[in-house]
């Protein structure tokens, strides 16, 4: 099986692997007072001063939590309280669902935010709270954080990026941009399941979303997920080749592309590993489990809980209505074998074949 | 062979995929999601449950084999829902699980399949495939009170061609049950589906009202000469033949007609049955030609004796040795003994 769903979780690094190891030997609670408590506590305030300096920020303003949908969670809860709620058109559930009754900041066809949009919104409504991920989880295509950092500093909003997927794929100063606050997550870095962060500029105050024994200064109730959490903070001392990932990438696109596909957000700036290819008329269901049965795990739209693969509200807010269903995401793992390129482009050109003979069949 | 196996969830289409895999075929089973169940209920019994979903995949995992849950909610609003609410709007009584058959398992599944390069799509109904002289055929089940020839009329012979019915074979239920223990498949016991899967409360009406709430308007119950005898409260609460909410001034009478321009319910003696019957959409699991069979006029009716008369348009005319009561919308299946010869849906 070649992995190619490196959106949907990185491998595991092996430095974020030794620290979870050696994590798991631990014993004892970050809160208890006796030394193995104190021993459990510094290995945590050591992740922690590394996801700041990371994120360039203070050790005090990172809060660690269960994963990116926490983060987000309390990034809503916290920042959006009394403010009115903008969230971009193509942003992830876990902001989508946290913010309620939230007014949608359109994109351009190519995925990027419609900034004349942004800035007329911001003006209606004064004192927002703009949320707005990095990087598209499903195109790869990036946004301004910069521009949208300045705008909202403009009109008295608050900017809370998710920076999921950009994180340890591209290095961005999201905190210096104007973020007030950005959301991580352990294992789309190659780190475990089970931690994330929320960092914030400093002297935000932020209320728990559960309350708990007041861990992480009464900002997240609930004893730390410590190997989870050391194994984050490893994950970061591990080297990205984006360069090299990215001309996989290409060639990739490239070849697909000649093969029928079309690269959606293909023309704006994106993520190094991640493309999201269309395929005119032909499920993205069908292409996904022919592409698995292949040996190849790709994935499609936001794949739900129970599994089933529903239409991508990110191509629809790009104005792709048809080919929504019709396009799926492969995204290049940071362990990606260089000869996984042409296997890859074998299958898809194999499917493309396969599916096009159906459409003959079918007329 | 590579084979797709349509799995509900349920004990029926899981022990098919535990037969596929036993005979060595590569099994690729497949669970349409037809709605959003967190949305509808999670009530038991009922087929395409989000918890049906969650046993398939269960199913798939003990049994070592691949699993995907395709997305077919638009496909099902489109074709059978809405076209059940249309149905009743234009005064017919529908047949869901055929038109589910014939566009969602039969249509898209089975060109999905084909798109994997399956050679087959199997699934849990109780039917036979049967190797004849010139192709396929199809039988009722050997258990005959399973057997689920009479929805399945609409499948296509080339459809049939690609189909497999496993379970068409077994002498009852309780085999395919102890089948199901055998393979160790945690969903031996489950209950059998009931009634039509969308219609969560058991109120039919509910899901007509939303899409045709026109089909739930008031109207007039009228004998044939025109006499009002009372109201009702929506002709989609009436079929043909059908005795049950008529007014005291209607006793011994049975819904004769159903006109939805005038909304009205028309009345008449019970008994006065007709010998002719109109059919539309008629599918032939045979040569089309004129011949004398039987036929069944409802899921659960006896098979009567008929003349099929085949004619242009796939339309056909049944004329039956003795006058019957046939209700629009409803499927009329024509048997030779076991075997189905074809079928259309009642004018």
């Amino acid at each position: 099986m070649i992995y190619l769903d490196a959106n949907a979780s990185e491998p595991l690094r092996p430095a974020a692997r030794a620290a979870l190891l050696a994590a798991l030997e631990i014993t004892g609670n970050p809160s208890s007072i006796h030394q193995p408590g104190r021993w459990a506590r510094k290995r945590l305030e050591e992740a922690r001063e590394k996801v700041a300096q990371f994120c360039a920020a203070r050790p005090a303003d990172v809060i660690f939590c269960a994963g990116a949908t926490e983060a987000n969670a309390l990034a809503v809860h916290a920042l959006g309280r009394g403010r009115p709620l903008l969230v971009g058109a193509t942003e992830h559930d876990s902001i989508r669902a946290a913010a309620q009754g939230a007014i949608f900041v359109p994109v351009n066809d190519d995925g990027t935010l419609d900034f004349a949009s942004l800035e007329e919104m911001l003006a209606r409504t004064p004192h927002a709270l703009l949320c707005l991920m990095a990087a598209n989880n499903e195109t790869g295509v990036l946004h301004d954080i910069g521009m949208a950092g300045r705008l909202c500093a403009a009109h008295g909003a608050l900017l809370h990026v998710d920076a999921v997927q950009e994180a340890g794929r591209m290095p961005r100063d999201w905190l210096a941009l104007g973020a007030a606050s950005v959301a991580l997550s352990g294992h789309k870095m190659g780190g475990p399941m089970g931690a994330g962060a929320l960092v914030t500029r400093p002297g935000l105050e932020i209320d728990p979303l559960m309350r708990g024994g007041g861990q992480e200064l009464g900002r997240r109730g609930g004893t730390q997920a410590l190997p989870a959490i050391m194994g984050l903070a490893a994950a970061l001392n591990d080297s990205y080749e984006a360069e090299q990932i990215g001309q996989w990438r290409d060639q990739i696109e490239v070849a697909c592309a000649k093969a029928g596909a079309v690269v959606m957000g293909g023309g704006a700036p994106r993520l190094p590993n991640t493309s999201c290819l269309a395929l005119p008329g032909v499920r993205a269901e069908t292409q996904l489990i022919a592409l698995d049965m292949a040996g190849f795990a790709v994935s499609a739209g936001s794949a739900c809980s129970s599994g089933k693969v529903t239409q991508s509200h990110v191509l629809t807010a790009m104005g792709y209505d048809s080919l929504a269903g019709q396009a799926i995401r492969v995204s290049l793992p940071w362990n990606m074998a260089a000869d996984s390129v042409e296997k890859f482009i074998t299958a898809y050109t194999r499917m493309v074949d396969r599916a096009l003979r159906g459409q003959a069949r079918s007329v | 062979m590579k084979v797709v196996v349509a799995m509900s969830g349920g004990v029926d289409s899981s022990v098919v995929a535990g037969l596929m895999a036993r005979e060595g075929h590569e099994v690729i089973g497949v669970t349409l999601q037809l709605y959003d169940h967190g949305a509808a209920t999670s009530r038991k019994g009922a087929c395409c449950a989000g918890q049906d979903i969650h046993d398939a995949r269960r199913v798939a995992d003990k049994l070592g084999i691949a699993h995907y849950v395709v997305d077919s909610e638009v496909r099902f609003r489109q074709s059978v829902i809405s076209a059940f609410a249309d149905s009743y709007a234009g005064g017919q009584t529908p047949v869901p699980c055929i038109a589910c058959n014939q566009h969602l398992k039969f249509g898209d599944l089975l060109e999905m399949a084909r798109d994997l390069g399956a050679e087959a799509l199997a699934t849990g109904h109780y039917v036979r495939r049967i190797e004849g002289a010139d192709g396929a055929e199809m039988h009722k089940a050997v258990d005959a009170t399973r057997d689920q020839s009479w929805f399945l009329f609409a499948t296509t012979r080339e459809q049939l061609e690609f189909c497999r019915f496993p379970l068409g074979h077994y002498a009852s239920k309780a085999e395919v049950r102890a089948l199901a223990v055998e393979m160790g498949l945690a969903v031996a016991e489950k209950p059998d589906s009931q009634d039509i899967c969308f219609v969560p409360s058991g109120s039919y009406a509910d899901v007509v009202e939303k899409y045709r709430p026109d089909a739930l308007e008031d109207g007039e119950i009228v004998t044939e000469d025109g006499r009002v005898l009372g109201a009702h409260q929506g002709i989609a609460r009436y079929t043909i033949g059908q005795a049950k909410r008529l007014p005291n001034a209607a006793a011994h009478m049975v819904v004769k007609k159903i006109e939805p321009g005038t909304k009205r319910i028309i009345v008449g003696p019970r008994g006065v049955q007709s010998a002719k019957v109109q059919l539309r959409a008629v599918n032939w699991l045979t040569a089309p030609r004129e011949l004398r069979a039987g036929v069944k006029l409802r899921a659960r009716d006896e098979v009567r004796p008929v003349r099929i008369i085949p004619q242009a348009r796939e339309e056909a005319v049944l004329l039956l040795d003795e006058p019957a009561l046939a209700a629009p919308g409803q499927a009329a299946v024509f048997y030779e003994g076991e075997r189905v010869l074809g079928g259309g849906f009642i004018v």
